[in-house]
């Protein structure tokens, strides 16, 4: 189920952006606002700009598709380790899922998320996808 | 109608974007029972075609990202506007500009707005960056040019229309320029070429009509002022970059303006990604501006539908060098491709109701 409007509006800036949070303790950073480090405890987190680029640490193919998927499917989902280390959970793109590869190089991508009815707000966030070669 | 007395008006950094899917045309064509023969004379061979998540606002995002990339000097809590031209917003009710503003960066003190005159909204967004950035009421605005251009089922539009857009960040005695402008002409006039009702989902056009009366005479209009205003004629021009609705108008306008062959190629982009709109003409722009010299003198002409043309004179500096590099080109974007069918293409665009 798609969050409403609210939600969406709250976390829009970070999952636009890919922001995170970041232990000033002891540096775990991790996507997402928190208010307590998970690894230490401690409550001193500052907002930081996460890397766009990373890899894929792991991976799974989804066939049994979300509404919001409009039917269109397999997709792939991994966990994608950041270049500092953070990792989180994304969709990867422009890929087919008998491409995806443990190690793959990935970066940032916009893209649209889900929406909470025909008549709803839409709702944006980030995916990644393998990296765009250049000549 | 301007022209500018200095070069401090400035490209500091371009950008594009264009979705890895393709489909050719003539599967567009099996799937309507169209005769090849009956198409020839678009001269297009396959268009681009916006994933299953993609629209105008992400096509939008990826483009400004790009333009940072090519404008690492600027702070995006420095730009004071982002202004989007195009005609497949996916909000009927809401800017695509805000959307972009949140996915850069932007600071909320920022004039977001978004412009649609068909397939020139987004050189409307360059002529308002220019103005402010001209004027002093901005350090740095953001113009971006992209569409997911809508076509009927089964229309002649179908075998054009496409995704794609690019944006620009624009400013005036700042930054580090690609480019700068030299001067900037308009034309416009009530001509019902092509339209798109309230509420009505694709466009609807006058078939023949949209040729001479419409692209044509505005174009050749546009492009003819603005070199009237600058005392210069085609020789002065290394690039001429119209807008390019399919693949044959756009060499054969140049053709009528004195531009020859070798001065639209390096700028075309119809024939083998199609007609991106708003996006259409800019990112020929970006594809010029990924090989082009320094000094190298560029004619930009958009048209829109309805109709009018914005022509602008804009010529290459020495930072070129420094910056295409920065981000990927649109000929990286051309090569990256996977061909799908007419089914998964009317799937990928809603085209099938569930």
């Amino acid at each position: 189920m798609m969050p409403k409007s609210p939600r969406i509006w709250q976390l829009a800036e970070r999952r636009y952006r890919l922001l995170g949070s970041k232990c000033t303790v002891c540096g775990k950073t991790s996507i997402g606002p928190r208010s307590v480090c998970p690894v230490c405890g401690s409550e001193k987190i500052e907002t930081v700009q996460l890397p766009s680029t990373g890899k894929v640490y792991s991976y799974t193919v989804v066939h049994m598709l979300p509404a919001e998927k409009d039917g269109y499917g397999p997709y792939i989902m991994a966990i994608v380790e950041l270049e500092d280390g953070t990792r989180l959970t994304a969709e990867i793109v422009d890929c087919e899922p008998e491409d995806v590869k443990i190690g793959m190089p990935v970066e940032l991508a916009f893209r649209l998320i889900g929406q909470e009815s025909e008549h709803g707000i839409i709702y944006y966030g980030y995916k990644f996808r393998p990296i765009i070669s250049r000549t | 109608m301007t022209v500018f007395k200095d070069k401090n008006t400035v490209i500091i950094g371009y950008g594009s974007y264009i979705p890895r899917y393709r489909i050719k045309i003539e599967d567009i064509a099996r799937a309507w029972g169209e005769s090849l023969d009956m198409l020839r004379g678009l001269r297009v061979q396959e268009i681009s075609v916006k994933g299953p998540d993609e629209d105008q606002v992400t096509i939008a995002v990826e483009a400004a990202r790009n333009a940072l990339r090519r404008a690492p000097e600027v702070n995006p809590k420095d730009i004071g506007a982002i202004y989007s031209g195009s005609e497949s917003k996916p909000y009927a009710v809401k800017p695509t500009s805000t959307i972009v503003a949140a996915a850069i960066g932007a600071p909320m003190s920022v004039r977001l707005a978004d412009y649609e005159f068909a397939c020139k909204g987004g050189t409307e967004a360059i002529i308002s960056c220019i103005s402010q950035a001209r004027s002093g009421m901005i350090k740095y605005g953001l113009a971006i040019a992209a569409d997911c251009s809508q076509s009927l089922p089964g229309d002649v539009l179908e075998y054009t229309a496409s995704a794609g857009g690019s944006a620009f960040i624009i400013g005036h005695n700042s930054g580090d320029p690609v480019a700068y402008f030299e001067g900037q002409y308009s034309v416009g006039t009530d001509t019902p070429d092509f339209w798109r009702r309230d509420l009505i989902k694709y466009p609807r056009h006058g078939g023949r009509f949209t040729g001479e009366p419409a692209y044509f005479r505005h174009v050749i209009a546009a492009a003819t002022g603005l070199m009237k205003e600058l005392n210069m004629t085609p020789e002065d021009f290394d690039y001429i970059v119209p807008h390019q609705p399919n693949g044959s108008f756009p060499v054969e306008v140049a053709k009528r303006l004195g531009f020859g062959e070798s001065k639209v190629l390096p700028g075309l982009l119809s024939p083998i990604v199609g007609n991106f709109y708003s996006g259409s003409s800019p990112t020929g722009l970006c594809k010029v501006l990924d090989q082009a010299k320094p000094g190298q003198r560029i004619l930009l002409v958009s048209f829109g539908s309805g109709a009018g043309s914005d022509a602008f004179s804009i010529v290459v500096t020495e930072g070129i060098e420094r910056k295409r590099g920065l981000a990927p080109k649109v000929e990286d974007f051309i090569n990256r491709k996977k061909y799908v069918d007419y089914s998964l293409y009317a799937r990928f665009w809603r085209k099938i109701a569930l």
